[in-house]
C-alpha cells in the first residue's frame, strides 16, 4: 500500500488539477487578510479578545466569514483530489494491470484515499498557518494557548469535513465509469450541501410541517425543524460547529426553547472554555465522520467484488 | 510442486441470462504452452478472470498452484503475470517509471529493481525509449513494455490475452519468438488466448478451442489435425489459364477425391501424395503449372469448421 500511497501523493502534488488548489489556499489567506485589516481599522478591538479567532469567523459586510469560505470551497479540493481515483485507471488500462500484481484489492483504495487525505491535510493547514501568520505579523503578538487550541480543533474539523467530501468523490468514482459524470455528480451533491439544503429544501419542508406561524412556539417549532432538517447536510454540520470551535461567546447550538431562552437571558454572557465548546460540537464531528465511513464501506463492499475487465 | 498450475472443474460463470462460460475443465501443466482460441464472446477472456480472481465464478472451482483465486488472490498474482487484453500505462510517466512503480507493486527492492528494469528494456527493445512518456508510445511499443511488465516478477505462469492483437506482422513474429524463448530458457508456462491461429499453432504445446462459453476441442496440434475426417492430402496449383481438359484429366488421377476450380487456381484434394503427376497432367494438357503448394489440415479449417455455422447463424 506504500507504494501506491506514495505515488499518489506525488501525483496530488505534481499535477495541474493542484494549482486550483494552491489558487483556493491564496483566496483564502488573501480573504482572510481583507477582514483583519477591517477588524483591526475597527478599532473596537480590545485586547481580550479572541481576535485570531476573529480573523476566521467574523465577516466584513462584503466578505461572509473564512470559516464560511472553507465550508464552502473546501470541498471542492476534496472532490478534485478523490473524483477520478478509480475510474481514470479503469479508463487507462491501468486498473487491471495494478490489480494483477500482489496486492490487495483495498489496497489500491486506501492507498488513495490517504494520499489524498495527506494532501488535503497538508493545503488546510498551510491556510491556516498562513492567515494565524500573518494575522500575528498585521498585529504584532502571538495567539493565545486558547486560541492554538481552538484554532487546532477547527483544522481537525476541516480535515474531517474535506475527507468526507474526498471519500464522497472517490465513491463516485467508483460507481461511475465515467469521469465527467462522477464529478458533475460530486458537484450536484456539493451544491445540494452547501446551498440548497440549507436555503430552499429545509426551508420548504419547515414550512409544510408547520404552516402557520403566528404564535411564539410556533416560531420556535419552525426554526427547530428548519434547523434539523438542514443538519442533514455536512456542510450545516461544518458551519455550526466551526462557529462553536472558533467562537467562544457561541454557547449553545440549535434554537433554544422558550423556557430556556429566558433561563439563558439571566445568565451573565460570558465566553465559555475550549473542551466546553468541543463538548458542543462533539456530535457534529461524529456525524460528519460517520458520514465519510459509511461512504467508505459503501465503495469498499462494490469495488472488492466487481469484475475487473481491461 | 508437482500438480498441475491451474486446474478448474465445472467453471462457469453466468451474466443474467448470458452463459459466458459454463462448465469448462481445464488443466496446464507445468512448462506447458497453452493455445488458449475460440472469436470473440466465447469466453476466454472472462476465464482469464477468473483464473485470476478479477471477477468470481457462479459455478465451479478454480486452483491455480494449489490456491484459490477468489480468496488467496495475492498468492496466486505473486507468480502470475497477466498481460490484458487492452494493457495500460500511466501515460504520464515515463516507460521505466512505469516499470519500476510494477516492480515496487512486488516488493521488489529499489536496487534490484532498476538493473531488472533495464534488463528488460533492453529484452522488448524499448532501451531507447524508456525514458520517453508512454503517452508517446505506439501500440506495439505499449504491448513490448506491457510483456516486460509481465516478465519483472518473475513469473511461473503467463497470461497473454489476445497478445498479437493490434500488432503488425514483424511484431507478431517478434513477439512469438519471445515466447517461445520464454517457454524454452526459462521455464516459464505460458496460457496465450488468441485468435490469430497460425501464431498459435506455432508456438503452443496444445491448445483448446472455446466455443459459446464451451470447450469444444482440446488437444495437441498433431492430435487436432490428425483426427479429422477427409483427411489425406490437398493441393493447390496456380496455373496460366485453366481449361476444362486439366480439370477433367486431374479427376481422371488415381486417389483423387476432388478437384475444382477457382480463377486459376485448383484446388485437389486426394489420398496420397499426387504432387509430382498433377504437375505432369497439366502440363500434358497444355497449360504450365506456375505453383503448386500442399496445404496440410490446418488449425484454422479446424477451428473454421466449428465457427463458420455461427457467424452463418449471426
Amino acid at each position: 500500500m506504500t507504494a501506491i500511497f506514495w505515488k499518489e501523493l506525488g501525483d496530488h502534488l505534481g499535477r495541474r488539477r493542484f494549482l486550483l488548489t494552491l489558487f483556493l489556499i491564496v483566496v483564502g489567506v488573501l480573504w482572510g487578510l481583507f477582514i483583519l485589516a477591517r477588524e483591526v481599522d475597527g478599532s473596537s478591538v480590545t485586547s481580550n479578545e479572541f481576535l485570531f479567532l476573529r480573523t476566521f469567523t467574523s465577516s466584513s459586510g462584503v466578505l461572509p466569514p473564512v470559516l464560511f469560505y472553507i465550508g464552502f470551497f473546501g470541498p471542492l479540493i476534496g472532490i478534485a483530489l478523490g473524483f477520478d481515483a478509480i475510474n481514470s485507471e479503469r479508463a487507462q488500462g491501468t486498473l487491471s494491470r495494478l490489480l494483477a500484481q500482489p496486492i490487495h484489492r483495498d489496497d489500491v483504495f486506501n492507498g488513495k484515499f490517504l494520499a489524498g487525505l495527506v494532501t488535503l491535510t497538508i493545503v488546510l493547514v498551510a491556510m491556516i498557518l498562513a492567515i494565524v501568520g500573518l494575522a500575528m505579523f498585521v498585529m504584532g503578538y502571538s495567539p493565545r494557548s486558547e486560541e492554538v487550541v481552538r484554532l487546532f480543533g477547527f483544522g481537525v474539523l476541516s480535515v474531517v469535513y474535506l475527507a468526507f467530501w474526498l471519500a464522497l468523490a472517490m465513491t463516485c468514482s467508483i460507481f461511475f465509469r465515467n469521469a465527467v459524470t462522477s464529478a458533475l455528480v460530486s458537484l450536484g451533491l456539493w451544491l445540494l450541501s452547501t446551498f440548497l439544503i440549507a436555503l430552499l429544501v429545509a426551508p420548504a419542508l419547515a414550512d409544510l410541517i408547520v404552516p402557520a406561524i403566528e404564535t411564539a412556539q410556533q416560531k420556535v417549532d419552525h426554526a427547530n425543524w428548519q434547523l434539523w432538517l438542514s443538519r442533514i447536510s455536512p456542510s450545516q454540520l461544518f458551519n455550526e460547529a466551526a462557529q462553536t470551535l472558533l467562537n467562544p461567546d457561541v454557547r449553545f447550538t440549535g434554537v433554544l426553547g422558550l423556557e430556556r431562552a429566558a433561563q439563558f437571558d439571566r445568565l451573565e454572557a460570558t465566553p465559555i472554555s475550549a473542551s466546553q465548546s468541543l463538548q458542543l460540537v462533539w456530535p457534529h464531528i461524529t456525524v460528519v465522520f460517520s458520514l465519510a465511513a459509511s461512504l467508505i464501506a459503501v465503495s469498499y463492499t462494490k469495488f472488492m467484488r466487481e469484475e475487473i475487465r481491461s | 510442486m508437482t500438480g498441475p498450475l491451474v486446474e478448474t472443474h465445472g467453471l462457469s460463470k453466468h451474466y443474467g441470462n448470458l452463459r459466458a462460460v459454463e462448465g469448462l475443465d481445464l488443466r496446464l501443466e507445468e512448462g506447458e504452452v497453452y493455445g488458449f482460441l475460440g472469436p470473440n464472446g466465447s469466453g476466454k477472456s472472462t476465464t482469464i478472470l477468473m483464473i485470476l480472481g478479477l471477477t468470481e465464478p457462479t459455478a465451479g472451482t478454480v486452483s491455480v498452484m494449489g490456491h484459490d483465486p477468489t480468496r488467496n488472490p495475492t498468492a496466486v498474482k505473486r507468480q502470475v503475470g497477466y498481460l490484458p487484453e487492452s494493457v495500460g500505462f500511466y501515460g504520464d510517466l515515463t516507460g521505466r517509471q512505469n516499470l519500476l512503480y510494477t516492480a515496487e507493486l512486488n516488493g521488489i527492492k529499489r536496487r534490484e529493481a532498476e538493473g531488472r528494469v533495464a534488463g528488460l528494456l533492453d529484452t522488448v527493445q524499448l532501451h531507447d525509449a524508456a525514458n520517453q512518456q508512454v503517452a508517446h508510445y505506439s501500440r506495439g511499443m505499449r504491448q513490448r513494455l506491457g510483456l516486460a511488465d509481465v516478465l519483472l516478477k518473475d513469473p511461473r505462469l503467463v497470461i497473454l490475452d489476445d497478445p498479437t492483437l493490434g500488432l503488425d506482422p514483424a511484431g507478431i513474429q517478434w513477439l512469438l519468438r519471445l515466447i517461445e524463448q520464454m517457454a524454452h530458457d526459462q521455464n516459464i508456462s505460458v496460457f496465450l488466448s488468441s485468435h490469430a491461429l497460425e501464431d498459435v499453432q506455432r508456438v503452443c504445446s496444445r491448445v483448446g478451442i472455446m466455443s459459446q462459453g464451451k470447450m469444444v476441442l482440446e488437444g495437441t496440434i498433431e492430435q487436432l489435425t490428425a483426427g479429422q475426417e477427409g483427411g489425406g492430402f490437398e493441393v493447390q496449383v496456380e496455373v496460366d489459364v485453366t481449361t476444362d481438359a486439366v480439370l477433367t484429366a486431374l479427376r481422371a488421377l488415381p486417389s483423387v477425391t476432388r478437384c475444382e476450380a477457382t480463377g486459376r487456381v485448383i484446388s485437389v484434394a486426394s489420398t496420397e501424395d499426387v504432387r509430382a503427376r498433377i504437375a505432369e497432367t497439366v502440363l500434358a494438357n497444355g497449360a504450365t503449372p506456375l505453383e503448386v503448394r500442399s496445404r496440410n489440415r490446418t488449425l484454422e479449417e479446424i477451428y473454421l469448421r466449428y465457427f463458420q455455422p455461427e457467424e452463418a447463424r449471426a
